[in-house]
């Protein structure tokens, strides 16, 4: 079943006399439980299509379907209510409240929904087990190290139990073991909860854990492959072949 | 260069150095209006005694302008260095660049001259337009002719603005070489990165604390509220040190007791953005518990000056309709009966003839029996008196007129007459604390025995009488009794009261100016009120118009030192405040961005900011009132002698500016906030 459409759409910045085309006419849909990932190098428009899909942003042409909500047609307090209760997000810095413990940051997103106290506290306990950080809890994210405040932030994503989680080049700040440990969570949360996942990034590591690889140039698809029975070191190296023929740009990929 | 980077730097920070710009405008604005008011009343009437008010109100305001740049120098140096440290990161990267630290004070230089000039150029002509308002309180608050005046600029006021306001830009920039002196490249380049790091304070310590604090506070208030009467000096510094000190230890041990409080309440920390909102508070308190504790008392002050000066100014107007119904009075007292006392005959024979101008006018004298003291009369409410009054003398013999003199006095003052059994005697006092105890004695029946005749009070509380002219009740005791009680005695006291003879109002200020340069002329001591006469007794002479001036004055004075400092004192609050508010949403972007990108409505999040700003604003107010409360008692005491009846309409004006001052800080705080967190798209 098809949970993300995305129809021809195109985003351009800039005026008439120097018009950048962020993303070109780019079309594609993403599958319930699917876990996708985005590569392409710097200025490859990647994460303007991110935030065209969060609805931070605002698409230039073309539609995006959630289900069958038509995204790119929401206003005002309809967006807050799509990005609270459709959308669970994940930055590369984390963007945890500095002022809030680990827990409050999690229920944070869940008080927003205007869900009851009990129900936040059992919700967040849970989502906290399934990451592995109960212990952190009580933390302020200064007590944390990168790996934890990214595990939290992911806790704070999905506790919602978002239609679609959306990952910012979540491993861009982490080192490599820490990485490793996030996207074995990613990939636990993707095959036993089914989560829907769509991660942005340039690192062929972390694309290498997703069940598709989608690459864009310059605003555009330009090519596509799917993980289907091999294994993920495979994967691995059909992403790099790939990465190769993209051009230098990506060669700072592992 | 540097002239282009400083103008550029200011462009850019526009939105820190608004806040900055507006209060060094309005500081200025503030400082000319009020030294120009002397100059301004100076031009509205000619006369003689406003043109001394005038010259005492100039010497009063000119004292308190020190003061008050003191004040105006320690915000502006807070304020500069606030800002500075906003900037660490770019002063970090003019050192990358390779910047001598000279060049960077060169460049703080500038700005401090360009934000100096505009600030005061801007400042002097909101003044000079404000000015022009504040001229209608001044016509009002000494009920001169609106007329007479016309649009003008004080010279004088303009130099000395710009020579205090020159000293403290100075002041700013010596501190900011020095900050840049000490710069480390280092630190400068790390500021921007430290994470905050949040300790909760320890819950029972808080609350112990807290009860610490409102105990000393209780205790404080207490002596100054109600046993004030028993404050010595020393004791009096230390319920002020202790009211201090507290109010810094609830400011503290609030911060981290509402978090706490909040955090226990699950249903309400967990619903919508409370928990952040509630955290941010916390936060920006916990940062801010010094300035908190200063903004609170500055605040008190603000409000116990403005009501008690608004008060004062009420009761004189009131007073003086009241207390002064005669255009002059020329009296003689004596400390012991002396036979031949006539200060009629005494002042016709040097020349000095006041019936001359009065037509309406009676001579009378008053009593004293040496049996008939103020002790005696109070008996055993004396001592309860000397708590209050410890100054006070019992055996003074109290003061006695016939009934038929003090009838006549009515008449020449325009009141109603009283009447008088044989045997009674009607006691005449308005003097608040004195009364109060008179009132009490008259209650218990108070049977007294003068010059052999003894009498019963008429009523068993004080009239409101009294025989000397002058701005507020200070009538401490008067006996009216039978008129046969009081004839063939010695006098103590001889007096002339009336009324000009003129019937309009110039006729009668001509009278008085010429019966008032006579009496300097003829009597020894000159100008002086008090002048010892012939007999060893000491004259007064005094008229309306002298009263009027001196109560005018006395109130316009106190009115405009209060509002002056009041305004200060706010414009300081409210710009510490801003400042630290503003700043803290700046940094709190990313914060909001986050939110917002979890799904945080915009009205919600506006809900979020202003509670905080809310909150930030009221916390230290709350404080205040609550201290004001306890202060005005205290106040309210020492303004008795003017009387307080009208405190409550004081303090109504008092908030009324409270809230246009503070509430407007708090206003464009807000709004300013919520245009710097709003996203940028």
């Amino acid at each position: 079943m098809e949970l993300l459409k995305i129809q021809h759409i195109e985003k351009y910045y800039g005026n008439k006399s120097s018009l950048t085309k962020a993303i070109d006419d780019l079309s594609f849909s993403v599958e319930k439980g699917e876990f996708v990932a985005i590569m392409g190098a710097s200025g490859s428009g990647k994460t303007t299509l991110l935030n065209c899909i969060s609805t931070i942003d605002r698409v230039t042409a073309g539609h995006i379907y959630l289900e069958d909500t038509d995204i790119t047609a929401l206003k005002g307090r309809q967006l807050g209510r799509f990005r609270r209760e459709k959308l669970g997000f994940i930055f590369q810095d984390f963007n945890l409240l500095d002022t809030l413990t680990a827990y409050e940051n999690i229920a944070l997103a869940l008080s927003i929904q205007k869900k009851p106290a009990p129900q936040i506290d059992q919700a967040v306990k849970t989502v906290a087990q399934q990451l592995g950080i109960t212990e952190v809890l009580k933390k302020y994210p200064y007590q944390m190290s990168g790996g934890q405040k990214q595990r939290v932030a992911s806790a704070r994503a999905i506790v919602t139990e978002p239609k679609l989680v959306l990952a910012d080049e979540p491993t861009g700040a982490l080192d490599s073991k820490s990485a490793k440990m996030l996207l074995e969570r990613f990939r636990y949360l993707n095959t036993e909860h089914s989560a829907t996942i769509m991660m942005v990034t340039h690192d062929s590591f972390t694309a290498s854990y997703a069940s598709r690889v989608i690459f864009i140039k310059d605003g555009k698809i330009f090519n596509e492959i799917s993980r289907g029975d091999d294994s993920r070191k495979q994967f691995f190296d059909k992403i790099i072949d790939v990465v190769t023929l993209l051009g230098g740009d990506v060669n700072d990929a592992l | 260069m540097l002239c282009k980077l400083s103008f550029s730097n200011i462009r850019r920070s526009l939105r820190d150095y608004a806040i900055y710009f507006f209060t060094l405008m309005i500081g200025v604005a503030v400082f000319y209006v009020f030294n120009a008011v002397s100059d301004q009343v100076a031009m509205t009437r000619v006369d003689s005694d406003t043109r001394e008010i005038a010259r005492f109100l100039g010497i009063a305001i000119s004292s308190t302008s020190v003061f008050v740049a003191g004040v105006l120098g320690l915000l502006i140096v807070y304020a500069s260095r606030f800002l500075m440290k906003r900037r660490n990161n770019e002063f970090a990267l003019y050192l990358m660049l390779g910047m001598t630290k000279g060049k960077i004070s060169a460049i703080l230089l500038l700005e401090t001259v360009l934000i100096g000039i505009g600030s005061l150029a801007a400042g002097l002509l909101l003044g000079v337009g404000l000015s022009q308002v504040m001229s209608a309180l001044v016509v009002s608050l000494f009920e001169a002719d609106m007329s007479a005046y016309h649009f003008m600029v004080s010279g004088t006021a303009i130099l000395k603005t710009i020579i205090y306001f020159a000293v403290m830009y100075l002041v700013v920039m010596l501190f900011n070489s020095a900050v840049v002196s000490r710069f480390k490249l280092i630190d400068l380049m790390q500021s921007g990165k430290k994470s905050e790091q949040i300790k909760l304070k320890n819950p029972w310590v808080c609350v112990i604390v807290f009860v610490l604090a409102a105990a000393m506070l209780g205790t404080a208030y207490y002596m100054v509220g109600w046993r004030f009467t028993h404050l010595s000096g020393r004791k009096f510094v230390l319920c002020i040190a202790a009211g201090l000190a507290a109010t810094f230890l609830i400011f503290w041990s609030v911060s981290g007791m509402l978090l706490r409080v909040i955090m226990s309440m699950k249903k309400v920390y967990y619903k919508g953005l409370n928990s952040f909102t509630f955290r941010q508070i916390s936060s920006k308190v916990n940062t801010m518990v010094f300035s908190m504790t200063v903004i609170c008392i500055m605040l008190f002050v603000t409000i116990c000056s403005l009501s008690a000066a608004f008060s004062l100014r009420n009761s004189m107007n009131r007073n003086f309709k009241e207390n002064c119904p005669a255009d002059y009075e020329l009296s003689e007292y004596l400390d012991e009966p002396y036979e031949e006392l006539d200060v009629l005959a005494e002042a016709q024979a040097i020349g000095f003839d006041v019936t001359k101008y009065s037509d309406d006018c009676v001579h009378f004298s008053t009593y004293g029996d040496e049996n008939f003291t103020f002790e005696g009369f109070c008996g055993k409410h004396f001592e309860e008196l000397m708590d209050t009054f410890t100054a006070v003398n019992g055996g003074i013999r109290e003061q006695v007129i016939g009934i038929d003199d003090y009838n006549a006095l009515m008449k020449v003052f325009g009141r109603e007459t009283i009447e008088l059994g044989e045997g009674e005697y009607v006691l005449a006092c308005n003097f608040k604390g004195i009364e109060k105890i008179r009132n009490e004695v008259l209650e218990d029946g108070a049977p007294i025995t003068v010059f052999g005749t003894a009498l019963s009070p008429k009523y068993d509380e004080c009239k409101h009488g009294f025989i000397d002219i002058s701005a507020q009740p200070s009538n401490m005791g008067l006996f009216i009794v039978p008129q046969f009680v009081v004839e063939g005695q010695t006098p103590m006291a001889d007096f002339v009261i009336g009324n000009f003879s003129a019937s309009d109002e110039a006729g009668k200020k001509a009278a008085d100016q010429e019966i008032r340069s006579l009496y300097a002329e003829k009597i020894k001591g000159g100008l002086s009120p008090f002048s010892v006469s012939s007999i060893g007794g000491y004259f007064g002479f005094t008229t309306k118009q002298e009263i009027s001036s001196g109560a005018i004055g006395l109130g316009a004075i106190a009115t405009f030192l209060g509002l002056y400092i009041g305004l200060v004192f706010l414009i300081a609050c409210g710009a510490i405040l801003a400042l630290k508010e503003l700043s803290e949403s700046v940094d709190s972007i990313g914060r909001y961005e986050m939110i917002r990108k979890i799904g945080a409505d915009e009205s919600e999040i506006t809900r979020s900011l202003f509670r905080q700003t809310g909150i930030f604003f009221l916390l230290p107010l709350v404080l205040a009132c609550i201290h004001s409360v306890f202060g005005m008692k205290f106040a309210v005491y020492f303004l008795e002698v003017f009387g307080t009846d009208r405190i409550a309409s004081s303090i109504a004006a008092t908030s009324v500016i409270l809230l246009l001052i503070y509430g407007g800080y708090f206003l464009v705080t807000y709004l300013c906030s919520k245009n710097i967190i709003r996203s940028k798209r």
